[in-house]
């Protein structure tokens, strides 16, 4: 499904955010980005979804050469606030892609309503964005990325926003929509227990200049529950390596 | 909110509520009004005539018609309307000129830095220094009027529009562009819109200074409107129908402020809804 | 969450460390390089314009001419007198303004009831076209500096007043909340927390207050043909027919001394008040 290969980004001469980042994503898979705060994360996520153009290096969406933004594709940020559309009602925002994709109405308003009911909203579509809570505007990025059918979706932090139990509730309604639809997603998060719980597998990204320093397959059973699999040995494993290896530059840092 | 007293809230706390809060928004004016009716009658200054005098002067002069022209006289027709239509005449070019343009520029970055010292000179360019110029140019009627309230009105809604144009979230141009939504109707559905609340703002401010420029037009060289009748009545020293010009200069613009935030009101209704939120969450 | 679509980080440097940080001096020269070209093609278009004689250039000089007029001006020393005499009074009476409309503004602010029954009174004040008041500004205090002040001054104090009000009004409830915790008592709080946090509104007041003043100024001095001031220069002048370059230098030199105020409100703006942006969305 997507391909990075020796993928490098530099703002400027002196400033490289990103070297050498190779990696694939199998149609199917979720996939997570975890790294330190500041390593480039967000810097690789725009590059995949065609936003920036990375100043080395080749991404593959579909076996074709990204260049631009490439069809099939669908972001939620983490800022839900500022990428809603305030001035227009949830069924608006949802509808917004749709206008411009080659479909009938009809098809448009099934399509809208099928995605509020994939997020737990059914009956919100004439509120604004601005009358819901946070959790619900985030649902709603969902089930725009959701209604434009896309086969990859990327996700940025979107969860950093929100609450623990929030959190938690979207965590499982990621998971359950890829069940439902098959979608191949691809998560950048700093939190790690988000990282194993949601994944198939966890891409770990170094300090800036980020380069990957492992990428950790998760094997955990699905389905996954927030408590029962929390607990389980296996997750705590995976959890700690993961955690040993963000924290360990840190701490050979703090003892120069 | 009070408690005692006596007991008028307890029997009808909506009656007592109502009369409290109008009691609270316009005693002060109405206060100040008697007091002035006071002062003027014991002073006896030609200058300063008591209210009354001015009101019933100002019956005389502008509600004094036929019942079949709701009782408006013929200087309402011959001076007011005119200058209202002028008024808003101009400050609608300016709006016309003004929004198209501004989008235009504010879409590009390098274009509208570039231009920014021009306008913000032009901007600064007070209004009445022109009036000799758009006079010896455009003659003493109404074009030269609409020109000049046009001309002066333009540049806070062409500055204000390119602001709003410049300043659209990035996050939502971010959204719209990974969903792959045309440049046209990018412009049209995410960059108006966001700018809706910078443009408003805009026209509001232009809105009083047509009021301002349409006076200072009418104040000089003029043969009708409102601005003119004040002018004529200090010349032959009519201190009450002067004030009368006044006090109806104050209702207009108060009245077209109140307005225009009403229609912004509703407009922009979802602006106040978010940013309300923003600021309780 | 770092911003990647290259707009300006308004909070890059506030307060001093602003005109030398963030944009290093190099930026800073091409700023002013592109500021100057864009006046200087500004100045190239009107020329060409002018040139194409659309109105005979008895009515319509070229731009170069009136340019010329406004070097000429600017070394008259009588003009200069002219342009001083303009900036007194609009000083003068933007001062009275400031000074009446401040103290007032915050004691309204403060006290709920006075806040509630005076806005309606601004709100109704405030849209007043104050050069309605020139007429009878010329009746009571004649043509000279008094009339002038006189009305700059009222115009001057009704944004100023309701900006200040507002201002302090409008104070974030939670930060006189924590100071109360702090055992702060009610004056420390008006000095510490409600002052400072309206100070950037108040400033706004006077920026909007500073331009209004210079339109009732030169409008006073135009329709009352006071006896100075660049106003009544610009009448002197079209009165004397067929001297459009200098009508035009006058009115262009008046645009440049507004723009050159306004552009030294914002740096104080920036340099003073500049921390209001931080932490604050684009938008």
């Amino acid at each position: 499904m997507l391909s990075v290969e020796r993928l490098h980004h530099a703002y400027a001469p002196e400033q490289l955010v990103a070297a050498n980042i190779t990696f694939d994503v199998k149609p199917g898979e979720i996939v997570s980005i975890v790294g330190p705060s500041g390593c480039g994360k967000t810097t690789l996520l725009k590059a995949l979804a065609g936003l920036l153009k990375p100043t080395g290096g080749t991404i593959r969406f579909q076996g074709k050469v990204v260049q631009g933004i490439p069809d099939g594709l669908a972001i939620v940020f983490q800022e839900y606030g500022r990428s809603l559309l305030p001035w227009t009602t949830v069924n608006g925002n949802i509808e917004l892609p749709l206008r411009y994709q080659p479909i009938t109405s009809a098809e448009c308003r099934r399509r809208i309503v099928e995605s509020l009911k994939a997020v737990n909203l059914t009956g919100c579509g004439e509120l604004y964005p601005w009358q819901l809570s946070g959790g619900m505007q985030q649902r709603v990025a969902i089930a725009r990325a959701l209604a434009y059918q896309p086969k990859l979706l990327l996700m940025d932090e979107p969860f950093a926003s929100l609450d623990a139990q929030t959190r938690a509730d979207l965590e499982d309604l990621v998971a359950a929509v890829r069940d439902q639809f098959g979608i191949t997603i691809v998560l950048v998060t700093h939190d790690i227990d988000e990282s194993v719980y949601l994944s198939d597998r966890v891409i770990v990204l170094s300090h800036s200049p980020s380069s990957i320093l492992a990428q950790v397959n998760v094997g955990l059973p699905r389905p996954r529950d927030q408590i029962q699999t929390k607990a389980t040995q296996q997750f705590v494993e995976k959890r700690s390596e993961i955690a040993q290896m963000i924290r360990r530059p840190v701490g050979r840092e703090a003892h120069r | 909110m009070s408690t005692e007293g006596i007991g008028i809230d307890r029997w009808h706390p909506h009656a007592f509520n109502a009369i409290q809060s109008l009691a609270v928004r316009y005693g002060l004016g109405i206060a100040l009004i008697i007091v002035w009716e006071y002062a003027a009658r014991k002073a006896g200054s030609i200058f300063f005539p008591p209210p009354s005098e001015i009101l019933h002067r100002a019956v005389t002069l502008w509600l004094s018609g036929p019942p079949s022209r709701l009782f408006l006289s013929g200087s309402v027709f011959q001076d007011v309307i005119p200058s209202l239509l002028r008024l808003l005449g101009g400050w609608a070019l300016a709006v016309l000129v003004g929004v198209p343009f501004g989008i235009l520029i504010g879409r590009s970055r390098s274009l509208s830095d570039f231009l920014n010292p021009a306008l913000q000179f032009l901007r600064a360019i007070p209004g009445p220094a022109l009036i000799p110029v758009f006079i010896i140019l455009l003659g003493t009627e109404s074009t030269m009027r609409v020109t000049l309230i046009a001309f002066g009105c333009v540049w806070p809604i062409l500055l204000n529009t390119i602001e709003g144009t410049r300043t659209v979230d990035p996050v939502q141009l971010d959204t719209v562009k990974a969903f792959r939504i045309p440049r046209h109707a990018r412009l049209w559905r995410i960059v108006l819109p966001a700018a809706m609340p910078k443009i408003f703002a805009g026209m509001r401010v232009s809105l009083s200074l047509a009021v301002i420029l349409m006076v200072v037009s009418e104040l000089a060289a003029s043969t009708s409107g409102i601005g003119y009748r004040i002018q004529n009545a200090q010349i032959m020293f009519l201190l009450t129908d002067m004030w009368c010009g006044i006090v109806l200069l104050a209702l207009i613009g108060y009245t077209l402020n109140w307005l225009f935030l009403k229609f912004e009101k509703r407009v922009l209704g979802w602006h106040r809804g978010a940013r309300g939120r923003t600021a309780t969450s | 969450m770092s911003d990647l679509s290259g707009a300006a980080d308004p909070r890059a440097g506030f307060g001093r460390s602003r005109l030398f940080t963030g944009p290093n001096l190099l930026s800073r020269a091409a700023t002013t390089l592109r500021v100057g070209l864009g006046i200087f093609a500004f100045f190239l278009i009107l020329e060409f314009v002018t040139r194409l004689e659309l109105v005979p250039p008895v009515y319509l000089p070229r731009a170069s001419t009136v340019v010329r007029r406004m070097v000429e001006l600017l070394q008259d020393p009588k003009f200069l007198g002219h342009v001083l005499a303009t900036l007194h009074a609009w000083a003068v009476g933007l001062a009275l303004a400031t000074l009446i409309s401040v103290p007032i503004g915050i004691l309204i602010g403060t006290s709920e009831l006075s806040y509630k029954m005076t806005s309606p009174l601004i709100e109704f004040m405030r849209p007043i076209p104050s050069v309605a008041l020139i007429p009878l500004g010329i009746l009571l205090w004649g043509q000279g500096f008094s009339m002038k002040i006189i009305l700059v001054a009222y115009a001057a104090t009704w944004p100023i007043l309701f900006n200040t009000v507002y201002g302090v009004h409008d104070v974030d409830p939670i930060a006189v909340q924590t100071a109360r915790c702090f055992g702060l008592k009610q004056s420390a709080i008006l000095r510490r927390i409600c002052l400072p946090s309206a100070a950037p509104f108040i400033f706004t007041g006077i920026r909007i207050s500073a331009a209004i003043a210079l339109i009732v100024v030169v409008g006073a001095e135009l329709l009352a043909s006071a006896d100075s001031g660049i106003g009544s220069y610009i009448l002197f002048v079209s009165l004397n027919g067929g001297q459009m370059d200098s009508v035009l230098a006058g009115a262009a030199i008046a645009g440049i001394i507004g723009a050159m105020i306004n552009s030294a409100l914002g740096l104080i703006d920036r340099r003073f008040f500049g921390w209001r942006y931080l932490g604050t969305l684009p938008s």
